[in-house]
């Protein structure tokens, strides 16, 4: 019965979704608008069934109604309510089950939202993203079909992946990665329609914007929180292991990064046409290919799922995609050209340009890195690894670059950069920042890369508070506001820059946190007897009792450590193993004590079964906490930012557009001007 | 028009190209670079409490197999182990256990459950393991009776490739030549460590052909 | 020193087919009394330590997924990790070392390709495309300002830069 109504409704969508597209492009191609009024129907009726397919799975799961495939791979009795529920992306199947119920929920709010807008554009993107859902439902209705029914009945399954079920964070990490991803499907479809249509002019960039910040948004949390995950549940001590699924989510970041700033340029001075659709077009792709590696086997990953023809579907999809958006591109290739007009070199436009490159090498290291071990094999049949050491090597010199790049763009005025002005905003920053630089050596820093990118981190954050400071110093002189007044209106003036200003300072925190979280870690390993105690670094750390426990999905062994600093104790932290049925080794979940300066991170690695003795690495983590600080005011920057491209701004704002293109200058003349 | 067509088709088909050889590459098998190579020797005790050297057994065919009673591959070939054994105990052959990351005492419950007269050693600290570049288990190891690595098998030891190579070693006393670079691959893709194998029915290995 | 690494590495034996066999609570001491035995310092020697982190970051845990042998929790990796500070406590240096284990496993247990051969490619393309990159990026930012130069001589009135 579950099976019939999930087969039902995966079906519908695929049908639906084929008819919605061709009625869609039938539409773009006739020009005429009740073809794209019944495509946008189909796209909510998608979504509908979607819904549809998605609560019959949720069902399934939480009634344990084994005679669906899905649950019968990934379900158990034992296991408890929330990771029953969140099963639901812990395997293949049910994971693009979730991937389409995302594409159909983000189609259907573009066509809601958009219903009265860019008319000339929507029926394109309502085609393209019926297209791309056409592709999911495909997979879901035939390779990884997860309502197949299950004869005979089995009485329990084996429950999900141990590793999933150990932290709550796993419901919370996929869905906000997924968000993401999937979220970059829009953006590619308004490329795609902006090539179809022939409008490649500022209207797609225009309507595009935050349907690129809103999944950038759930990229960056969900990579930051995929980073904490990492750290708070494998017991290593570290957040990011360059794992070939970890860089598949980096990548589209990285382009979806250069196409926030690099639409900008297109905004400002009309050009960079073909490279914005480019990486549009570049950002689902590498979505694709992500969702490839973890779901071929392609290469070996701690997070890849299993084989099957989903590998040779997803291929050919991503051919498909390359294929018609470049030709396409070529196709449109002429009306795509355009030239500004510079005054100095010394520009904004020029350090966008400069970011773009750094942000596409950086995509380009990372995906050469991770696709290496299969070209390397291809072309000598040897089998090599690359892994965390030739990542940090190569993106250490990128990440300064950007750093360095993150402080002085916003600082260079667009199109020209006097001297006078320069002067003015840099000698300060620079000041402080060798002045820093100084301090941080004289206190004993000596590891030099690390005290080179504190001293950038510096400069770029004294740049960009000058940002802030220089026009509230004019506002205030001007017009005799107070501090929090003058602040208030000259960051509400514009939301989107100073948003993404304060984003630029999360990704300082997060790259001082990282930094020295890297460079100043100290580990050691102690065995201790019950009552004995170990000191490391500036703490003491006894081990007070070893215990075994059960809870209903996982058997568990506990030792309770008492930690303080010298003789006195000030908490107890409890690392343990746990054991699941299904798993052969015992999965860890270290404690970890956070502070300011730096975290206590202490993991159970082994134990004498009879109690005496107990195993554990301790970690001492300098400063890791403001890497998840860091990645929160990203995030908070980000929802500043795209809170003036809502329906608020875009319902009272939109008129005032034309005007409000213009002030930027005076803002930015008053600041040059304002000594 | 061509070029329209050209500079997509140019990008794309690299791409494909690569991610579809590498979809036909198997991940999990790593060529070891041992075969070819005289075996290491080494000197541990022994489950039942002696001490053995791999130089002890110079002259026999010798069957090294990693194995632990944890893993579940194991079984499997276990099965394959006995049989062969018992069909080979009147020549120079020689099975050869290492445990691999277990205690002595669960690994004798196994063997004492599941059969099998040969000796295992025991390797408290992965040493023979990582001399031989074990990966996981079950891997096992065809030495000649010269003392070379002739082939090394990834995954549960299958019937056939048992019976091929111990026929091969049995009747060549210089192992130098014997590897698997000279034309042959392991029958199938070897299975993962950790996974379970499918059922392969234990022959008594009279069919197995390549006998010269 | 070698007697806490037995103990390890026993306590390692234990835990792995304790696995198999669900943990008995009761054998286990459900609460045990901390005594005040006295403090002991963490064996920690600074330098033998990080070299041995050093190396054993780049190699690549062999029963793992993607992990280095420092980075992993298996007991394979902690033993190859103790094998490691053996040998380099024995005086053998570093390369000594790497090579044995490329010699036992083959090129594919270095996390970093090796720069030689084709694995040059995947050091310098990254570079060269850096370096192509900024050279376009200069070019481009140069035809822009002689755009610059030539529309403010043509049009000597109309300073806005929106005027394309």
């Amino acid at each position: 019965m579950t099976s019939t109504i999930g087969y039902i409704s995966v079906g519908g969508a695929l049908l639906l979704s084929l008819a919605g597209a061709t009625l869609a492009f039938v539409g773009v191609r006739t020009g005429n608008p009740g073809m794209a009024r019944l495509a946008r129907r189909a796209t909510y009726g998608v979504f509908g069934l979607a819904t549809l397919a998605i609560g019959t799975m949720v069902y399934a799961l939480v009634a344990h109604d084994f005679s669906v495939s899905y649950v019968a791979q990934v379900g158990s009795r034992s296991t408890p309510l929330f990771y029953t529920v969140i099963s639901l992306w812990s395997s293949l199947d049910g994971s693009i089950l979730f991937w389409g119920w995302i594409v159909a929920g983000y189609s259907a709010a573009v066509v809601y939202v958009y219903r009265n807008r860019h008319r000339g554009l929507m029926p394109a993107v309502t085609g393209t993203l019926l297209a791309v859902n056409a592709f999911f439902w495909l997979l879901l209705a035939w390779p990884a079909n997860p309502f197949t029914p299950v004869w005979p009945v089995p009485a329990d399954g084996p429950g999900p992946n141990p590793l999933l079920q150990n932290h709550p964070f796993m419901g919370l990490h996929p869905p906000l990665l997924y968000l993401g991803y999937v979220g970059m499907a829009v953006p590619f479809a308004f490329g795609i329609a902006a090539l179809v249509t022939g409008k490649v002019g500022g209207d797609w960039i225009r309507a595009v914007r935050r349907w690129v910040m809103a999944p950038w948004i759930f990229l960056t949390a969900g990579i930051v929180a995929g980073a904490w995950w990492s750290y708070e549940v494998l017991g290593w001590g570290g957040y990011w292991a360059w794992d070939p699924v970890e860089n598949a989510s980096f990548l589209p970041w990285l382009t979806a990064t250069a196409f926030l700033h690099s639409i900008m340029v297109q905004e400002r001075r009309q050009t960079l046409k073909t490279w914005n659709i480019l990486l549009v077009i570049a950002t689902f792709v590498l979505t694709l290919f992500g969702t490839f590696l973890t779901r071929s086997g392609i290469l070996e990953s701690v997070h890849a799922f299993s084989e099957g023809l989903i590998g040779p579907f997803f291929l050919g999809f991503i051919a498909l995609v390359m294929i018609v958006s470049l030709a396409l591109v070529v196709w449109r290739s002429d009306e795509l050209r355009s030239e500004p007009a510079l005054d100095s070199i010394a520009s904004r436009e020029t350090a966008f340009l400069l970011n773009n490159l750094l942000f596409v090498a950086f995509t380009f290291t990372v995906l050469l890195g991770t696709m290496y071990p299969i070209l390397a094999e291809a072309a000598r049949g040897v089998k090599v690894s690359v892994g965390a050491p030739y990542f940090n090597q190569m993106s250490v010199p990128i990440a300064l670059l950007l750093i360095f790049l993150l402080g002085v763009g916003p600082a260079l005025p667009w199109r020209r950069g006097s001297p006078e002005l320069l002067r003015k905003k840099f000698l300060w920053p620079t000041a402080v920042a060798l002045l820093a630089g100084v301090i941080l050596f004289a206190l004993g820093a000596r590891h030099l890369l690390t005290l080179f990118t504190l001293t950038l981190a510096v400069l770029a954050t004294g740049l960009i508070v000058g940002e802030f400071w220089l026009p509230v110093k004019a506002r205030r002189q001007n017009h005799g506001e107070g501090l929090g007044a003058a602040l208030a209106t000259v960051v509400n003036k514009n939301r989107r820059r100073h948003g993404g200003y304060v984003v630029h300072l999360g990704v300082i925190v997060m790259a001082v946190g990282i930094a020295l979280s890297s460079t100043y870690r100290a580990e050691t390993e102690a065995t201790l007897r019950p009552g004995q105690a170990v000191a490391f670094e500036d703490y003491t750390v006894r081990l007070d009792s070893l215990y075994a426990g059960r809870e209903p999905h996982r058997d568990f062994v506990e030792a309770a450590f008492s930690v303080g600093s010298g003789g006195s104790y000030s908490g107890v932290l409890r690392p343990r193993l746990n054991y699941y049925p299904m798993s052969t080794q015992p999965i860890g979940t270290p404690a970890v004590r956070t502070r300011p300066r730096e975290d206590l991170y202490l993991s159970l690695m082994a134990y004498a079964q009879n109690g005496s003795t107990a195993t554990v690495n301790i970690i001492v983590n300098p400063m890791v906490v403001w890497i998840w600080v860091g990645g929160g005011i990203c995030v908070f920057g980000a929802l500043f930012a795209i809170s003036s491209m809502g329906f608020v701004a875009e319902r009272f704002g939109g008129r005032k557009k034309k005007t409000a293109r213009e002030t930027p200058k005076p803002v930015e003349a008053g600041v040059g001007g304002a000594d | 028009m061509f070029k329209k067509i050209l500079i997509p088709a140019a990008v794309t088909l690299p791409v494909v190209a690569l991610l579809y050889y590498g979809m036909q590459r198997d991940v999990r098998t790593i060529e070891s670079p041992l075969p070819g190579r005289m075996a290491f020797d080494f000197t541990a005790p022994t489950l039942a409490g002696d001490t053995l050297s791999l130089s002890d057994l110079e002259g026999q065919v010798v069957v090294l197999n990693f194995w632990a009673s944890w893993c579940i591959a194991c079984i499997d070939e276990h099965r394959v182990f006995i049989e062969a054994d018992r069909y080979y105990a009147d020549q120079d052959f020689q099975m050869l256990g290492v445990v691999y990351q277990d205690s002595p005492e669960n690994a004798r419950r196994w063997m004492r459950q599941r059969g099998g007269e040969w000796p295992s050693v025991i390797d408290p600290n992965s040493r023979i393991a990582i001399d031989y570049g074990v990966y996981g288990v079950p891997e096992t190891y065809f030495i000649s009776k010269d003392g070379y690595i002739a082939y090394k098998h990834i995954g549960p030891v299958t019937p056939q490739v048992m019976v091929k190579w111990v026929d091969r070693l049995l009747a060549e006393d210089r192992g130098a030549e014997l590897t698997a670079t000279d034309g042959d691959v392991p029958e199938g893709r070897s299975q993962g460590h950790v996974r379970q194998a499918p059922d392969v029915p234990v022959t008594t290995p009279e069919s197995g052909g390549g006998r010269p | 020193m070698s007697l806490t690494r037995r103990h390890v590495a026993f306590a390692l034996l234990t835990w792995l087919p304790a696995a198999a066999v669900p943990v008995p609570a009761a054998a286990l001491p459900q609460e045990a009394k901390p005594g005040d035995a006295p403090v002991v310092e963490a064996e920690h020697d600074p330098e033998l330590e990080a070299q041995v982190r050093e190396l054993a970051s780049r190699l690549r845990c062999p029963t793992c997924r993607a992990l280095s042998v420092q980075d992993s929790p298996s007991g394979m990796a902690q033993e190859m990790k103790d094998l490691i500070r053996e040998q380099l406590k024995a005086g053998k240096t570093p390369e000594e070392i790497t090579a044995y284990f490329v010699d036992r496993y083959g090129e594919w247990i270095l996390l970093k390709p090796t720069a030689q051969g084709f694995n040059w490619t995947v050091w310098l393309l990254p570079v060269l495309l850096l370096a192509g990159g900024l050279f376009f990026v200069l070019m481009t930012a140069r035809r822009w300002v002689e755009e610059g130069r030539a529309r403010a001589t043509a049009l000597t009135e109309d300073g806005d830069e929106g005027g394309v």
